[in-house]
């Protein structure tokens, strides 16, 4: 129908053929085939996409795991380095790439998340006026900066400026300004999340405002914050381009962040990745399945934490 | 055009739990029916039965019958999507579609069936916000996001959105609970329009209103919470407000429960 | 230090707890100045010793005197591979989160949403392996066919490079790790859709597809853009993939538009040189193509911001 006429009953749009057709009868049945059709249509649209999407995902954990499975389940490959082992010969293990990728992994965190959380409590919380759009516009910048640029950054100055060598603390502060923005921005969506009347709530009781936020709006929003951090750990340390600038690999085991060499799982694919000799294709392989089950393992406790920790309101 | 209303043992669930327990009742056309009763007393869940808006809630499902005139809308046949064409509704909040414009808005029900033609559209919109007593207050920025007007204006907007496709029922679930008592008044000024071409259910919490807008009212009622709600009894208006039969009406409307 | 603070102010705890959060949104400013500032002043040096055109050179020569260098062959093959990557991510990526909203049965639809994020979970340099010896090998087929019958267009015309290695098979891989970038912020925000919006939509008689394109995405529409934004930033700036997949060229090779051709982006570049910054006039011309890329997806990010604060502009 077309015009709506109160005084009376009739059909306004009768004869005019653009219109669409009047629920004559009462036409429950009656849908134009056209809109049917096209319903269909993105119903069978949206499965294959999922299907499709689900194809790279299967392929390649199925390489990883057909490839260098294998090597995860010698108990050598959790207890040994690759100290003195070559090309040519079967052995050794990863638990040198292992520790070294877990140590800057967790350095990397305690930095960056108390940064990261602050910062979206300053967004979320207090910040007001331009000094709170500039922060929040320069993290949409780090969010945007590609890890090879800050890793550079960190280069320069690290190497360049301070003269320092490249040692793995530096691969540390470059993945902290990677971790950072992950963190603030995940931080901030759940700390939107909160309802107001919480907020409110507190106030109204005498609260101060930074017991507000400890006790009311960080609890309420922590599984959230939880899950964005292990997610952000898990991006970072899976990123190999800081290590092949700052971090080169060794096939010792280091504990030092802040001298000589310390050798990460990228790295250590990295390192043997054009080998065709098969003793070290194995291992790259292997180095790739040990990264990806370290990840899911993050991601999973992530996941877990978040579900069991959410709050009971 | 506008139809009766048959609903027969009509039950609804949301997944094991039945909220509404077999109502039977005849909503007559170009009348106003008034459905009141405590919260939680299933009168929400019974109206989006009529145009098979429960079903759209995951679990939810529908037993018993509706029909409009002789075509039941649960028959295996009948597509939901004409259901709701036919049975127009406006919810509690009202809720324009944020990023169309009031004249988009409008028209949003006519342009889904494929009306493309400029200049019917537009006479569509004058027609139907003359029809909502919108017309003057916006016809100078119906290109204005929709979200710009006030609560009143935006409840109205949301009725001649409903009334452009030219339903034959018009259902409103509380739509004056978020509105101020002007815009209340507004919008019962325009039901009592309204009703001399549809068939229109209200939803309403307010028994002033009840009495006010409708010529039938039904009350339903629930014996605990947890327990589906039923309707308790169904009658003209005033006689539901001046001399209940059953004693539970008349302790609901006198204020002595619920 | 407080005097923004609405509530609770000139207490001590306030003035601590929020001057903590005030001093990180200022470290995070000072951070990003620091790298812009970095990046050019170690730039800029190399950049006045250059002896060719820097935006529109095709050469690379930083080992002797004199310098010439200029990125056109880096701009070209970096927005190349990222357009290919979100022509076939950013439709996939909706369309995987209309699903997982809007289509998947309850059971399924946590599923599915864990299973996309778990690409993410997948590192770059595994994208890489396996895109160069498992994946790459299959795109021969595709690479045969369009050179074959589409072989007079430029994009497509033949190249000596292995069908494993190229632009093409590049930015399908990229794809492939933008999607769930993509597709985990489009959910969010089709998911916030307001159920309001979709009553709306289907008491008019839409059906599913309708109330989508009615209701759920117009409302996610500045989500869409962000999270599309997210992607092709993630793809400009992707290093370790693109190094391993992608066939370098030697200097002097000629130019093609192909995108069967090798070559190297911004970022497979500067890690591929990466071990032989040893002069700082040297470091200085990598630095100058980092420079760049960060400029790039710094242009992206910006214009996402606007197109977000225009629609939010709308809707309020």
């Amino acid at each position: 129908m077309t015009t709506i006429d109160l005084a009376s009953d009739a059909r306004p749009n009768a004869g005019r053929p653009d219109a669409p057709g009047p629920n004559l009868g009462l036409g429950l049945e009656h849908r134009s085939r056209g809109r049917a059709v096209r319903n269909q249509l993105a119903r069978i649209v949206m499965w294959t996409a999922f299907a499709i999407a689900m194809v790279p995902l299967a392929w390649i954990l199925w390489s990883v795991i057909s490839k260098g499975g294998a090597m995860l389940l010698d108990s050598h490959w959790w207890t040994n380095s690759q100290r003195g082992i070559t090309n040519r010969v079967v052995g050794g293990g990863a638990v040198h790439a292992i520790q070294g990728t877990l140590m800057q992994g967790l350095v990397t965190a305690v930095i960056a998340v108390p940064i990261g959380v602050m910062t979206a409590i300053y967004l979320v919380e207090y910040g007001r006026g331009r000094l709170a759009t500039a922060v929040s516009f320069m993290v949409d910048i780090l969010t945007g900066i590609p890890s090879i640029v800050a890793a550079l950054f960190i280069y320069a100055l690290w190497v360049t400026t301070f003269g320092f060598q490249r040692v793995a603390f530096a691969v540390v502060l470059a993945l902290v300004l990677l971790m950072i923005p992950v963190v603030v921005r995940s931080t901030e969506e759940m700390l939107k999340l909160v309802p107001n009347e919480l907020r409110e709530g507190a106030f109204a009781l005498g609260v101060p405002r930074w017991k507000t936020v400890v006790r009311v709006v960080l609890p309420t929003a922590f599984s959230g914050i939880i899950t964005g951090v292990l997610l952000g750990l898990a991006r970072v340390m899976g990123e190999t381009a800081p290590l092949l600038i700052l971090g080169p690999y060794t096939k010792n085991i280091a504990t030092n962040l802040f001298g000589g060499l310390m050798p990460t799982l990228p790295t250590m694919i990295n390192q043997d990745r054009t080998e065709v000799l098969q003793p070290a294709v194995d291992r790259v392989w292997g180095a790739a399945a040990t990264l990806i089950l370290l990840i899911l393992i993050l991601n999973l406790a992530g996941r877990l934490i978040a579900h069991f920790g959410r709050p009971k309101t | 055009m506008a139809k009766r209303i048959d609903v027969k043992n009509l039950n609804a669930y949301y997944g094991t739990f039945r909220a509404v327990e077999d109502v039977t009742m005849t909503i007559e056309p170009r009348s106003v029916t008034a459905l009141i009763g405590p919260s939680g007393c299933g009168k929400s869940t019974f109206i989006r039965t009529l145009n098979r808006m429960h079903e759209v809630i995951p679990g939810a499902r529908v037993e018993g019958s509706v029909h409009l005139d002789d075509a039941d809308i649960y028959a295996a046949n009948v597509d939901p999507v004409g259901v709701r064409r036919t049975v127009g509704m406006v919810f509690q909040r009202p809720n324009p579609f944020p990023t169309m414009s009031i004249a988009d808005n409008v028209v949003a029900g006519l342009r889904l069936n494929g009306l493309k033609n400029k200049t019917v559209l537009a006479e569509a919109v004058e027609a139907s916000l003359r029809a909502a007593n919108l017309w003057n207050e916006v016809k100078d920025r119906l290109n204005k996001p929709g979200a710009g007007l006030s609560g009143g204006q935006q409840q109205r907007l949301c009725i001649a959105r409903a009334i452009a496709v030219e339903p034959q029922v018009l259902l409103m679930d509380e739509p004056c609970s978020a509105l101020d008592p002007i815009s209340t008044l507004a919008i019962e000024d325009l039901i009592t329009e309204l009703k001399s071409r549809y068939t229109i259910v209200i939803v309403t919490h307010n028994m002033q209103q009840a009495a006010r807008v409708s010529d039938r009212t039904g009350f339903f009622n629930l014996v605990e919470t947890g327990q589906p709600g039923r309707l308790i009894e169904m009658d003209d208006t005033h006689k539901i407000f001046s001399n209940p039969s059953i004693r539970a009406t008349e302790d609901y409307i006198s204020g002595r429960f619920g | 230090m407080t005097d923004r603070v609405p509530a609770g102010t000139g207490r001590l705890g306030d003035r601590i707890f929020g001057g903590t959060a005030k001093g990180a949104g200022l470290l995070v400013i000072a951070i990003v100045t620091l790298i812009a500032g970095f990046l050019v002043s170690q730039a800029l040096p190399a950049l006045a010793k250059d002896k060719a055109n820097f935006l529109t050179s095709t050469q690379w020569n930083v080992d002797g005197t004199p310098l010439q260098f200029g990125i056109a062959n880096l701009l070209w093959v970096t927005v190349l591979s990222s357009v290919i990557a979100m022509l076939i991510a950013v439709p996939f990526g909706v369309g995987v989160a209309l699903f997982i909203t809007q289509y998947a049965p309850a059971w399924l639809s946590r599923t599915a949403a864990t299973l996309v994020d778990l690409l993410a979970a997948v590192p770059s340099i595994v994208y890489g392996l396996w895109g160069l010896q498992v994946f790459g090998p299959h795109m021969s087929g595709i690479q045969d066919f369009l050179v074959t019958y589409l072989g007079w267009f430029p994009l497509f015309s033949r190249s000596g490079i292995g069908a494993a290695s190229t632009i093409l098979t590049v930015g399908v891989v990229l794809s492939i790790m933008v999607l769930p970038i993509i597709t985990a912020l489009s959910r969010e925000v089709f998911a916030q859709t307001p159920v309001a919006n979709k009553d709306a939509a289907l008491a008019l008689g839409a059906t599913r597809w309708e109330m989508i394109r009615t209701a759920v995405l117009p409302f996610g529409k500045p989500g869409v853009i962000s999270a599309s934004m997210l992607g092709l930033g993630r793809a400009l700036g992707e290093t370790v993939a693109v190094m391993i997949i992608l066939s370098a060229l030697a200097d002097g090779t000629a130019w093609s538009w192909s995108v069967f051709h090798g070559g190297e982006t911004f970022a497979s570049k500067i890690a591929n040189n990466a071990a032989e910054f040893d002069s700082p006039q040297k470091a200085g011309a990598f630095l100058a193509a980092g420079l760049v890329l960060f400029l790039l997806t710094f242009v992206v990010n910006s214009i996402a911001r606007i197109v977000i604060n225009r629609s939010k502009a709308f809707s309020e």
